[in-house]
């Protein structure tokens, strides 16, 4: 405890310096594989052709793609926007999926029957195809955030900072405080971050809690 | 007006699910669309409101050109009720029912409170308003549907097997408010079923269809029972039209002979009585092997249906006569009190009469 009560401030600023890594790529990512998935949704071959790159994306190891990103983007290699796009690539391909098998998952009837009320097909998406994939949407959010959390401690093995550097300082200076305190701050960030979008998307569909689905003979 | 002009729907796997239709549909009544599955008679509602597009063919609403009108203008025009209900599990219900209103750009507030208003119209709790199509029952949703149907008040109500997935006794009572509030709406109803009984029920016309979107009669259901224009429609009209198209004959000629009755404290007669409550109305049938007996409402035997002697039916008349203990029908008056006897013989007699007027 020693260690950390001495370092309150270093510790501080690796955890903001964390979220500033981690949570614009999950935000980002969210807005990208929206549109992404409705666009794969609409034709099988579509849907096969964005899933398996979206998959192809997510095998990329991520200290390559950190790596690769500067010259492909004429960024400086220490540049933080490297990071934060190379995150929201990963998010977006673990979500590109989700999306698509979310918004394939409304029942076609209740799709057929806003058609019929006279919605237009962008309204009609947002008011209503949407609304009713936010429970698998959010299930698939939370495991691309706590992805995101996590596969900022690589960045710190090129030097970018982050609660990784508590990682690589640590295991360098022979200081196992660090090391378990960076360790519990990630699971700590991710645990928190993961119970917001649980509770968010439980505020956003008061509806999925009440038994019976509609839309179905009871 | 709905008219179906030589519509022809042919999918792109060369199936034609409606062949060169030709119909036109009465206004303010209820029109039915029945036949087997395959028959075309879905493709074609869904026609009318371009949920599909005819190959061929042109069908007015209201002397529009439907395929020259913007689709989504269009739909909010037309009731829709979806087989299943097919609510937003994610509004409540008053939300549901608001839903065209709304996209017609009403205020919040005046779209809810005509949707509470229709709520109400069609049966609904005001409390249900805000709970979610999952908490209801099957019955209860297909009544918002309907209601949500109705909420723009448009002059025509398409209804695609509105109440196929509900258990039977539900249907019938959704069919009888269906009947009662078209009473009072006087809407034109373009109404799908599979199910000839509620076809027969519901429709002022019924058009049967046949596999491979063909038209095979169209006509009154009384027509349709008792002269079906070919075998086709004769088997899917199916077993007892002779009898149940008794119920489209009129009763108004039928003769009341007098009803032995007795009150409770009374001596019977020999034979069979009918056993009166103070009021008048049957309680059942009392029997008496020797005569002289008192009544004393033990001993009943329950009454068959009754006939009511205003508005009834052949159909009610003769199954009045053929369900009561003692061969007499019981016709009763509007407030169900008995007013005379019917007999089998003379239901025959009137039905003789109505075809020898319909040959003359």
């Amino acid at each position: 405890m020693g260690w950390v009560s001495g370092n309150l401030p270093l510790i501080g600023n690796l955890t903001l310096q964390h979220l500033y890594f981690a949570l614009p790529p999950i935000v980002i990512g969210l807005v990208l594989a929206i549109p992404i998935g409705w666009l794969a949704n609409r034709t099988r071959v579509g849907r096969t052709i964005t899933i398996n790159v979206a998959g192809l994306l997510y095998t990329i190891p991520s200290l390559a793609l950190f790596v690769l990103l500067p010259p492909l983007l004429g960024t400086r290699i220490l540049d933080p926007v490297n990071v934060i796009i190379a995150l929201t690539v990963y998010t977006v391909a673990l979500l590109v999926r989700t999306v698509a098998d979310a918004l394939s998952a409304v029942p076609q009837l209740v799709v057929n029957s806003a058609t019929a009320m006279g919605y237009g097909p962008l309204r009609r998406f947002v008011a209503v195809e949407l609304p009713l994939s936010v429970p698998v949407v959010v299930a698939g959010l939370r495991v691309a955030a706590v992805s995101s959390i996590s596969l900022v401690t690589v960045g710190a093995v090129i030097g970018f900072g982050g609660l990784g550097q508590m990682f690589t300082d640590g295991f360098q200076r022979g200081i196992p405080a660090e090391i378990v305190t960076g360790i519990v701050l990630v699971l700590l960030l991710a645990l928190v971050v993961d119970g917001l979008l649980l509770l968010v998307g439980r505020l956003l569909t008061p509806w999925d809690r009440v038994g019976r689905s509609a839309g179905r003979p009871a | 007006m709905i008219e179906f002009r030589g519509v022809t729907k042919r999918f792109p796997d060369g199936t034609v699910a409606v062949d060169n239709l030709e119909l036109q549909v009465r206004d303010g009544g209820i029109t039915v669309f029945v036949g087997p599955s395959g028959c075309g008679k879905t493709t074609s509602l869904r026609m009318v409101n371009r949920m599909i597009d005819p190959s061929s063919g042109t069908i007015m609403v209201n002397d529009t050109d439907v395929m020259k009108t913007d689709a989504a203008q269009l739909r909010r025009g037309i009731g829709y009720v979806i087989q299943q209900a097919g609510l937003f599990p994610h509004r409540t219900i008053v939300d549901n029912v608001a839903t065209v209103p709304l996209l017609l750009g009403w205020s919040k507030k005046r779209a809810r409170d005509r949707a509470m208003e229709l709520m109400e119209t069609v049966g609904l709790t005001p409390e249900m308003a805000r709970r979610y199509p999952g908490q209801l029952s099957g019955g209860q949703q297909q009544r918002v549907g309907v209601a949500r149907a109705l909420a723009a008040d448009p002059p025509v109500l398409l209804m695609d097997e509105p109440f196929s997935a509900v258990d039977p006794i539900v249907r019938e009572s959704l069919q009888d408010e269906l009947l009662k509030l078209q009473a009072d709406l006087g809407k034109t109803i373009l109404f799908v079923t599979h199910d000839i009984d509620e076809a027969v029920k519901l429709g002022d016309r019924v058009a049967v269809f046949r596999v491979g979107g063909r038209l095979a009669q169209y006509d009154e259901p009384g027509v349709l029972l008792a002269r079906p224009a070919d075998d086709f429609v004769d088997s899917f009209v199916g077993r007892d039209r002779g009898y149940r198209g008794l119920s489209f004959r009129s009763s108004e000629q039928l003769p009341l002979h007098e009803l032995c009755t007795v009150r409770s404290g009374e001596r019977t007669e020999r034979g069979w009585s009918l056993f009166l409550d103070a009021d008048g109305r049957p309680l059942g049938w009392h029997h008496d092997r020797a005569g002289g007996g008192t009544a004393d409402g033990g001993d009943l035997v329950p009454g068959g249906s009754l006939y009511d002697a205003r508005a009834g039916s052949l159909r009610s008349a003769l199954d009045a006569a053929l369900s009561s203990p003692s061969g007499q029908g019981v016709a009763v008056d509007g407030d169900g009190r008995a007013v005379g006897a019917v007999a089998a013989d003379d239901v025959l007699e009137a039905l003789a009469a109505h075809r020898r007027a319909e040959a003359a």
